[in-house]
């Protein structure tokens, strides 16, 4: 009983501590835009060309972005509340490529976030999994049923190199490091500083907006050289960790516009 | 503070009171057997109740869940085989076509923390969505399973009393899912009996057991006859050459492992392995004796003998067998609550 109340204390300090009205808060919208070099990409049958000489196309490219901290001049750092820290960026749907969040008004000059799921949120009971994470609904081509866990990246198209008999490849990649046993962990942190290009000035009211560019061709090169005729179908195998680390080197910071 | 455990008290009576009028007089909820160990399931996030485990068990036996209407959960989990597809060693699926693996029983996995032959899914709620949607097995999709469940007329009045909202999710059908499985607990083979001092074996079933936990039991670890680790047993890889719990983890060691199975319901759950090779329990403690391949990575356990194995007498075998047997729950494979055809008055 004693626990009881001091539980219902807590949760009312909690409870006020999260309306803190002293705390306003402002817009930040997040924009993603997938190139392949300095070209915005179009899914479908438009060709790109890869550091190995190879053409493709761009069918389908869907990626997780999660656990989002953002750090002011002064060096303080807010985190992303983990109720609304997952995004589902998905090419084929406009509405996904600009995650809107709130946060306390600042001067922020850094931005770093997560490309993946985290093996927490990998292994919360499916009551937790909701949105973007519902492996029933939206996630359901982003979930892989036999070995229970996220994709974080997805790539798919077609390529002359390809060996594939339809010529396709296809990189889905996943992996938050095992539940019981280890495995890899292709979750990868990205950092980006904004203060070339412009900080992210949070005032009430007002919204920053921060555009970032992710150079698809980096999947190819980023760090690894991968070509589609060695490798045309990445899927849970050891070398999921090479396009993973590719995919930590996709994104810059292009502009920001503050309202 | 008396004050308030009274108050308490007298609600807690009022609450339990006020569900009783909703529940049928015959439905036994899940109780642990004193002699398991603790269970591993997540109850605080999926309480069973009858309305729960009564729609879990309408969506098990439902061929709606395959993407033809001709599949259902119980298609290849019969529940007189243990929940295990009765005959074959691989499961069938759609159209004719043959799964990579034979169906495991469904049993006592409240106690279990990882599924399937390789432990690759690690919460039961998410067991289903495998079998569901893989395309060989039902071939659907979740979303068109909750869409097709949302047109039958009966299905919004059982999420009603299973979950309180006549709301049809995917998640919920997933808990109810479980909570059907949870409950599908044997503990009533002789075996149990005999722990439970109510009977005895006899004195060929004793010798067996003697032989059971000098040789067996360091892997299919009693009461619940499996240590719910992966090992290589020596079988020789076929022409699918499964490399079993590799894929999901994909580290050397695990290459040819595969989940120890229970011993429970023996009888009922042949063909044995996870490819189901063997059709007899004497052709399975045969490949113990004399058949264990001697891969790198084969389990330490066949290496306490020169040649790699776990040797066995013919005698030895016989006896084996008999104590076995007495891990057979008749109960279990035709409880009328687990089966098909019985709902709640």
């Amino acid at each position: 009983m004693k626990y009881f109340i001091v539980l219902a204390f807590l949760s009312v300090l909690c409870s006020c501590h999260k309306q803190d009205a002293h705390v306003k808060t402002g817009g930040m919208e997040i924009s993603f835009v997938n190139n392949a070099g300095s070209q915005k990409i179009t899914l479908g049958n438009t060709q790109y060309i890869n550091s190995s000489g190879e053409t493709f196309t761009i069918g389908t490219l869907k990626y997780y972005i999660s656990n989002i901290v953002i750090t002011k001049t002064t060096g303080e750092k807010y985190i992303v509340p983990q109720d609304s820290c997952y995004f589902l960026i998905d090419e084929s749907n406009a509405s996904s490529l600009k995650p809107r969040l709130n946060i306390p008004q600042g001067n922020y000059s850094s931005l770093s976030f997560m490309v993946g799921v985290d093996s927490l949120r990998n292994t919360k009971d499916l009551s937790q999994r909701t949105g973007v994470l519902d492996p029933t609904n939206t996630a359901a081509d982003m979930y892989w049923t036999w070995n229970s866990g996220y994709i974080f990246f997805k790539v798919e198209g077609n390529s002359a190199a390809s060996l594939q008999t339809d010529k396709s490849y296809r990189f889905h990649i996943g992996l938050f490091g095992g539940y019981s046993s280890g495995t890899i962990n292709n979750t990868r942190i990205v950092s980006i500083n904004l203060s070339q290009k412009g900080n992210a000035i949070i005032s009430s009211g007002k919204t920053s907006h921060i555009n970032i560019n992710a150079d698809i061709l980096k999947i190819f090169n980023g760090t690894h050289v991968i070509s589609i005729a060695n490798s045309s179908v990445i899927m849970a195998t050891a070398n999921s960790a090479d396009v993973a680390d590719n995919y930590a080197t996709l994104f810059s910071h292009a502009s920001t516009i503050n309202e | 503070m008396k004050k308030y455990i009274v108050i308490s008290s007298v609600l807690i009576f009022m609450i339990a009171f006020a569900c009783r009028k909703d529940q049928t007089s015959h439905f036994n909820s899940f109780t642990t057997p004193s002699y398991f160990p603790a269970t591993s399931y997540h109850f605080e996030t999926n309480q069973i109740t009858e309305g729960g485990f009564y729609l879990g068990k309408k969506l098990f036996y439902d061929s709606l869940l395959s993407i033809d209407n001709s599949t259902s959960c119980g298609t290849c989990h019969i529940p007189t085989s243990a929940f295990t597809h009765h005959g074959h060693d691989l499961s069938h699926g759609l159209n004719g076509t043959l799964t990579k693996r034979n169906s495991p029983a469904i049993m006592n996995l409240a106690w279990s923390n990882s599924f399937m032959w390789d432990g690759g899914i690690h919460d039961l709620d998410l067991q289903p969505i495998s079998p569901i949607t893989n395309p060989i097995e039902m071939g659907e999709t979740m979303d068109h399973v909750v869409a097709k469940l949302k047109q039958q007329p009966n299905y919004k009045n059982l999420f009603l009393k299973a979950f309180g909202t006549e709301e049809i999710t995917g998640d919920k059908l997933l808990k109810a899912l479980s909570q059907f499985m949870l409950m599908c607990v044997s503990n009533n083979a002789k075996y149990d009996s005999v722990k439970r001092g109510q009977t005895q074996f006899t004195p060929t079933e004793q010798a067996g057991y003697n032989i059971f936990l000098q040789k067996c039991n360091a892997c299919h670890n009693e009461p619940l006859f499996t240590d719910n680790s992966f090992r290589n047993t020596g079988l020789k890889p076929s022409i699918l050459n499964d490399s079993g719990r590799y894929k999901i983890t994909l580290n050397d060691r695990d290459m040819f492992t595969f989940k120890v199975p229970s011993l429970r319901n023996i009888t009922y759950t042949a063909p044995y392995m996870h490819d189901g090779r063997f059709y007899s329990l004497d052709a399975a403690l045969e490949h113990y004796n004399s058949q264990v391949m001697n891969m790198p990575n084969i389990d330490p356990i066949f290496r306490r003998e020169t040649i790699p194995g776990i040797r066995l007498s013919a005698d030895e075998k016989n006896k084996l067998i008999a104590f076995l047997k007495t891990l057979d729950d008749r109960s279990f494979v035709t409880n009328p609550m687990l089966g098909e055809n019985y709902s709640p008055r």
